[in-house]
C-alpha cells in the first residue's frame, strides 16, 4: 500500500467517521440522560435523507404518515394516563408535530430553495424520537437499562417496518449541497465532505458548551447521574428526557441531510449506520464524548481501510472489532467492581 | 395439586402431544414442528435472561451456527448428519466459550449491545462466505436417519423435534433444582450475594452462556434438517430478537415458558401472515410492527410473561418437608479461647480519604466482638476489607492463623467466613429452604451435568436436609416452601442467619443485623446470637444499636474517623470518656 493509497483512504475513513461522530454523540447524549441506548437513532438519519430526496423530486415525503401516527399514539398514551394537564399534551403531542406535518402538505410538490427544504426535513425529523420516548420509554423511565434496550431494539423493528411501507422499499440519494471542491496538498476534498466535518466539529463543540456551560445542559448531566436526585431538586426527568431525544432528532436530521448524497440509503440502512456508530460509541466507553467522536473517527477509518482490502467483509470486521475491543476493556476493569441491581421479573 | 396430580398432567400432555399427529393436518404437524425448534432456542434465553438475568440478542446466530455447521458437513462434505450433531454443539460451544469470555465482566448493558455487534457479524459473515452458498444459503440438506429409519416427513421429523425437545427440558429442569442451578438463579442477588456465598459468579455466567448456545446449536441442527433449506436471514437480529420475544412473553424464568413462547410467536405469525395482506394491501412487513408493538406492551405492562399468570390460578404444589438425612461433613472447630481472627494495621483509602486507619483488634473462638461506631466511622469499609469485597491498602488480616488480606470474597467465603448483609439480599422469589441451601453451596460438589442427569440425588437430599436443620435452629421451619420475598424484614435477617450457618462457618460476620427490627425481633435475634456462642461460634458483629449490643457482645471496638478509640466489655466501653464524646459530642 502506497502512502499516497494510505492517505485516500484515510480521508474516505475520515469522512465516513464524520458521520459515525454526529451519531454516537446523539446516542451518547441519549444514553447519559435517560439511560436508553437509542438503537433507532440511525434509522431516523435514512428517514431524513429519505425526506429531503422526496422534497428534492416534488413528491410528498412519506415521513408525514409516521409523525401523524406516532403523534397520534402519544396523544392516546397522554389520554389514557392520569394527565390532567390536557392543554399542554394537546400543544405538545398534537399542535407541534403537526407544524411541520402542515407545511409538508402545503409546500410539497413546489420548487423550494434548498434551504427550505432542509428546514422542512429538519422540522419533520425532529418530533419523531420526542414522540418515541413518549410512547415506548417514558411509561418505563424508571426500568432497568437492559429493559430499556430491549425495548429499543423492538422498536427499530417496529419503526423500520412502518417506514417500508410509508418511504417504500426504493432507495434514494438527495442533490448534493454543494458541488464545489478544494484541492488541499495535492488532496482532494468535495465540498459535501468539508461540511460534514464541520458539522461534526460544530456538534461537538455546541455539545461540549451546552453542557458545560448551560443551566439546561447541567439540568441534563445531573439527570444522567440520579434521577431521584435531579427530581428533588426540582428538575423534572420527563421533560430532559424529552430535550435530550430532541437534541438527538435533531443530530440525526443533520447527519440525515450530510451523509444522504455521499451513500445511496434506504427505509433500513440506518439500522447498520447506527450501530456502526454505537461500536464507535462503546470504544469511547459510552460515557464520554470526546471518547465517543475518537471512536467513531477508528470506526470511520476501519471500514474504509478493509474495504479496500475486502469489501464484502467490511461490515464483519467492523463489528467484530468490537469483542477485541470489550476484551481489553474488561481486562483493564477491577475486579468485583460491577454490582448491578436485583431485578426480579426483568 | 399434589405431586400426582402434577405427574398426571404430565403424562397427559406427553400423551397428548404423542398422538398429536394422528388427528392434525400436515400443516398443523409443520407448525408444530417449527415451534419446537424455536423453543429450543427460546429456552436457551430462558435460562440466560430469565434466571440468570443476562440478555442476548445474538441466539439467531448461535443457531445459525449449528445449523450451517450440520449443512456444510452433510452437503459440502457429505457426511451423517449425526456427525454434523457433534458439529453444531461443538462449534456454538466454542464460539459462545470465546465471546462469553470476551464479554460477560461487563457491565449490563455493554453485554446485550455486544450481542447485536457480534450477531451481525456472523451474519454478515455467512452471507460472504463462498462455501456457504454466500446469501442463497444451502439447500438440498439430507434429512436425519437412525439406522434404516428416516426423518424425512413431517410427522417423523415432529417425533424428532418434540422429543428432543422434551429431554431437553427434562434435563434443564433438572439443572435448575440442582447445586448449579441455584447458583444460576442466586445471580440476579447481585454478584456480591452470590460471591459471599462461594459462587464463581463469572464461571456460572459463562456456563449459562454457553448452555444457551449450545441449545441454539441443536436447535440449529433440527432446523438445517427438517427444513433442509437453509440462508441467513433465518439468523439475522431480527429473529434473535423474536426469540427473546417468545422466552419473555411466556415467562422468562420458567422452562415451560420457551414453549408456550414459541407456540404463541409461532402461531400469531402463522395467523398474521394469512390475514394481514386481506386487511391492508402493502402489508410487507407489517407483522414485524404488530410483533414490535405487542413486544413493547408485554415489556411496558407484564414483564414477568404469561407462565406466572397461569401460575396464581392453579393451586401450588406444596411439597412435603425434607427427611432427615446424614449429614454433610463438618469443618473442625478451633480450640475454645484460640485466635480466630486478626485485623492488624489495617489502612484502606478512597482518594484522599483514610477511611481505615492502622485499625486492628482480635476474635477468640466463642466470643462474639461488636464492632461500633457513630455513622462514618469506617465500620463498613473495615468489614469489606474481613470480608474480601474490598482490598486493604495496608495491614494484615489473618484468619485461622492464615493471610487473607486481598482473597476474593469467595474464596474468604471457601475458608470459613458467613456474613449478612445490612440491606437484606435474599433471593425473594425462591422459597425459605432453596435459599439456606444456597448457603451450603460449598459443602457440595456436584456440577452441572451431575445435576442435569440426577446423579447428585444423595448429595442434595444432604443439603436439603441440613437447610431444614438451620431453618429449624433459628425458628423459620413452619413454612419451609414459602417464597423469602413474602416474609417480614426481621425474618429475612433471621432468614440470612440461617443461610449464613448453612454455610458451617467457624466465624459469621453480621453488618447491622438489628437494623429496622422490631423490639421483640430483636430479643429474639439476640436469643439466637447466645445459642450460637453457647454452641463454640465466633460472630463478629457490626451494629449501631447499643441496647441489642451492650446486652449480647463479649467485648466491643469502637471506631471513630477511621481509627479505633477504644477496646474492652461494654462496661467500659459505657464508662470511657471518649467514647461518650464520639456519641455525644462531649460530655460536660
Amino acid at each position: 500500500m502506497t502512502a499516497e493509497l494510505a492517505l485516500l483512504l484515510a480521508q474516505d475513513g475520515v469522512a465516513n467517521g464524520a458521520i459515525y461522530v454526529l451519531a454516537a454523540l446523539g446516542i451518547v447524549l441519549v444514553f447519559l440522560v435517560t439511560r436508553v441506548v437509542f438503537v433507532p437513532f440511525g434509522d431516523l438519519i435514512a428517514y431524513a435523507s429519505l425526506t429531503l430526496a422526496a422534497l428534492q423530486e416534488g413528491r410528498r415525503p412519506g415521513i408525514v404518515w409516521l409523525v401523524l401516527l406516532l403523534a397520534g399514539l402519544a396523544l392516546l398514551f397522554e389520554l389514557a394516563g392520569r394527565q390532567r394537564k390536557w392543554g399542554r399534551a394537546l400543544l405538545a403531542y398534537g399542535v407541534l408535530p403537526c407544524l411541520p406535518v402542515a407545511a409538508a402538505f402545503l409546500l410539497a410538490g413546489r420548487a423550494l430553495p434548498p434551504l427550505v427544504e432542509m428546514a422542512l426535513t429538519i422540522g419533520l425529523i425532529l418530533p419523531i424520537a420526542p414522540l418515541l420516548y413518549r410512547i415506548a420509554f417514558r411509561p418505563i423511565a424508571d426500568a432497568s437499562v437492559l429493559v430499556l434496550l430491549i425495548v429499543a431494539v423492538v422498536l427499530h423493528f417496529a419503526i423500520s417496518g412502518i417506514a417500508l411501507m410509508v418511504f417504500g422499499p426504493e432507495g434514494a440519494r438527495p442533490r448534493l449541497l454543494t458541488t464545489a471542491s478544494f484541492e488541499i496538498g495535492g488532496l482532494f476534498f468535495p465540498g459535501q465532505m468539508l461540511l460534514m466535518l464541520a458539522a461534526s466539529a460544530l456538534a461537538t463543540l455546541l455539545l461540549a458548551l451546552f453542557f458545560g456551560f448551560t443551566l439546561s445542559g447541567k439540568a441534563l448531566r445531573a439527570t444522567a447521574v440520579n434521577r431521584v436526585g435531579a427530581r428533588l431538586v426540582g428538575i423534572r426527568p420527563g421533560a430532559a428526557g424529552a430535550t435530550a431525544f430532541l437534541l438527538a432528532s435533531a443530530l440525526a436530521a443533520a447527519s440525515g441531510i450530510l451523509i444522504g448524497p455521499v451513500t445511496t440509503l434506504f427505509y433500513d440502512s440506518g439500522f447498520v449506520i447506527g450501530l456502526k456508530a454505537f461500536v464507535g460509541a462503546i470504544i469511547g466507553g459510552l460515557v464520554s464524548y470526546p471518547g465517543a467522536v475518537l471512536g467513531a473517527l477508528f470506526v470511520g477509518l476501519l471500514e474504509s481501510f478493509t474495504a479496500f482490502w475486502n469489501s464484502a467483509l467490511k461490515e464483519v470486521v467492523v463489528f467484530a472489532v468490537l469483542v477485541p475491543v470489550l476484551i481489553l476493556r474488561s481486562a483493564l476493569q477491577r475486579h468485583g467492581a460491577e454490582e448491578e441491581p436485583e431485578e426480579d421479573g426483568l | 395439586m399434589s405431586r400426582m396430580q402434577e405427574r398426571a398432567l404430565l403424562l397427559l400432555a406427553v400423551a397428548a402431544l404423542a398422538g398429536l399427529p394422528l388427528a392434525a393436518s400436515n400443516y398443523f404437524v409443520t407448525l408444530m414442528n417449527y415451534i419446537g425448534i424455536g423453543a429450543l432456542a427460546a429456552l436457551g434465553l430462558v435460562l440466560l435472561t430469565g434466571v440468570g438475568g443476562l440478555t442476548s440478542f445474538g441466539q439467531a446466530a448461535f443457531v445459525g451456527i449449528g445449523a450451517y455447521a450440520t449443512a456444510w458437513w452433510t452437503t459440502v462434505q457429505g457426511g451423517s448428519p449425526w456427525v454434523g450433531l457433534v458439529l453444531a454443539v461443538a462449534f456454538t460451544f466454542a464460539v459462545a466459550i470465546v465471546l462469553g469470555a470476551a464479554t460477560l465482566r461487563l457491565g449490563g448493558h455493554l453485554l446485550p449491545l455486544s450481542t447485536i455487534a457480534w450477531g451481525l457479524a456472523i451474519f454478515f459473515l455467512f452471507g460472504n462466505i463462498e462455501g456457504l452458498g454466500r446469501h442463497n444459503g444451502i439447500s438440498a440438506i439430507p434429512p436425519v436417519t437412525l439406522g434404516g429409519l428416516s426423518f424425512q416427513s413431517g410427522t417423523a421429523g415432529y417425533y424428532l423435534v418434540w422429543a428432543t425437545l422434551g429431554a431437553v427440558m427434562w434435563l434443564c429442569a433438572n439443572l435448575l433444582g440442582s447445586r448449579q442451578g441455584r447458583a444460576i438463579r442466586s445471580l440476579r442477588g447481585g454478584t456480591a450475594m452470590a460471591e459471599s456465598l462461594g459462587i464463581d459468579t463469572f464461571r456460572i455466567r459463562l456456563a449459562v452462556f454457553v448452555l444457551a448456545g449450545v441449545l441454539a446449536g441443536l436447535s440449529g441442527w433440527l432446523f438445517a434438517h427438517v427444513q433442509r433449506f437453509i440462508s441467513p436471514t433465518a439468523f439475522d437480529v431480527g429473529p434473535g430478537m423474536e426469540y427473546l420475544f417468545m422466552a419473555m412473553l411466556g415467562g422468562a424464568g420458567h422452562i415451560g415458558g420457551a414453549v408456550l413462547g414459541s407456540a404463541l410467536v409461532t402461531l400469531a405469525k402463522d395467523a398474521l401472515q394469512d390475514l394481514l395482506p386481506a386487511l391492508i394491501k402493502e402489508s410487507g412487513q407489517l407483522e414485524v410492527v404488530v410483533f414490535g408493538a405487542l413486544f413493547i406492551l408485554v415489556l411496558q405492562h407484564a414483564r414477568g410473561g404469561l407462565i406466572p399468570s397461569l401460575q396464581r390460578l392453579l393451586p401450588r404444589a406444596t411439597p412435603p418437608v425434607p427427611p432427615d438425612a446424614p449429614p454433610l461433613p463438618r469443618r473442625a472447630p478451633p480450640a475454645a479461647g484460640g485466635e480466630v481472627l486478626v485485623v492488624d494495621g489495617v489502612v484502606k483509602r478512597f482518594g484522599g480519604l483514610v477511611a481505615v486507619n492502622q485499625v486492628g483488634f482480635e476474635l477468640r473462638a466463642g466470643e462474639i466482638l461488636g464492632l461500633i461506631g457513630p455513622n462514618g466511622a469506617g465500620k463498613s469499609t473495615l468489614f469489606n476489607l474481613v470480608c474480601g469485597t474490598a482490598t486493604a491498602d495496608a495491614g494484615r488480616i489473618r484468619f485461622l492463623g492464615q493471610d487473607i488480606a486481598g482473597l476474593p470474597a469467595r474464596r474468604i467465603a471457601a475458608r470459613g467466613i458467613a456474613r449478612t448483609f445490612q440491606h437484606v439480599r435474599l433471593r425473594p422469589t425462591m422459597t425459605l429452604l432453596e435459599n439456606v441451601m444456597l448457603g451450603a453451596h460449598l459443602r457440595a460438589r456436584a456440577g452441572l451435568l451431575r445435576g442435569a442427569l440426577r446423579l447428585d440425588r444423595a448429595e442434595e437430599r444432604a443439603i436439603r436436609a441440613e437447610a431444614m436443620r438451620q431453618l429449624r435452629r433459628v425458628g423459620l421451619d413452619p413454612n419451609p416452601h414459602e417464597l423469602a420475598g413474602n416474609l417480614p424484614l426481621g425474618q429475612q435477617r433471621i432468614l440470612e442467619v440461617a443461610r449464613a450457618l448453612a454455610a458451617d462457618p467457624l466465624l459469621i460476620i453480621l453488618d447491622e443485623p438489628a437494623a429496622g427490627l422490631r423490639r421483640l425481633e430483636k430479643q429474639k435475634l439476640a436469643e439466637l446470637l447466645r445459642a450460637l456462642r453457647a454452641e463454640g461460634m465466633t460472630i463478629l458483629l457490626v451494629e449501631h444499636d447499643m441496647e441489642f449490643v451492650m446486652g449480647l457482645v463479649d467485648r466491643i471496638v469502637v471506631m471513630e474517623f477511621g481509627t479505633r478509640i477504644a477496646e474492652g466489655p461494654p462496661a467500659s466501653i459505657r464508662a470511657d470518656a471518649r467514647v461518650q464524646e464520639a456519641y455525644l459530642g462531649g460530655v460536660a
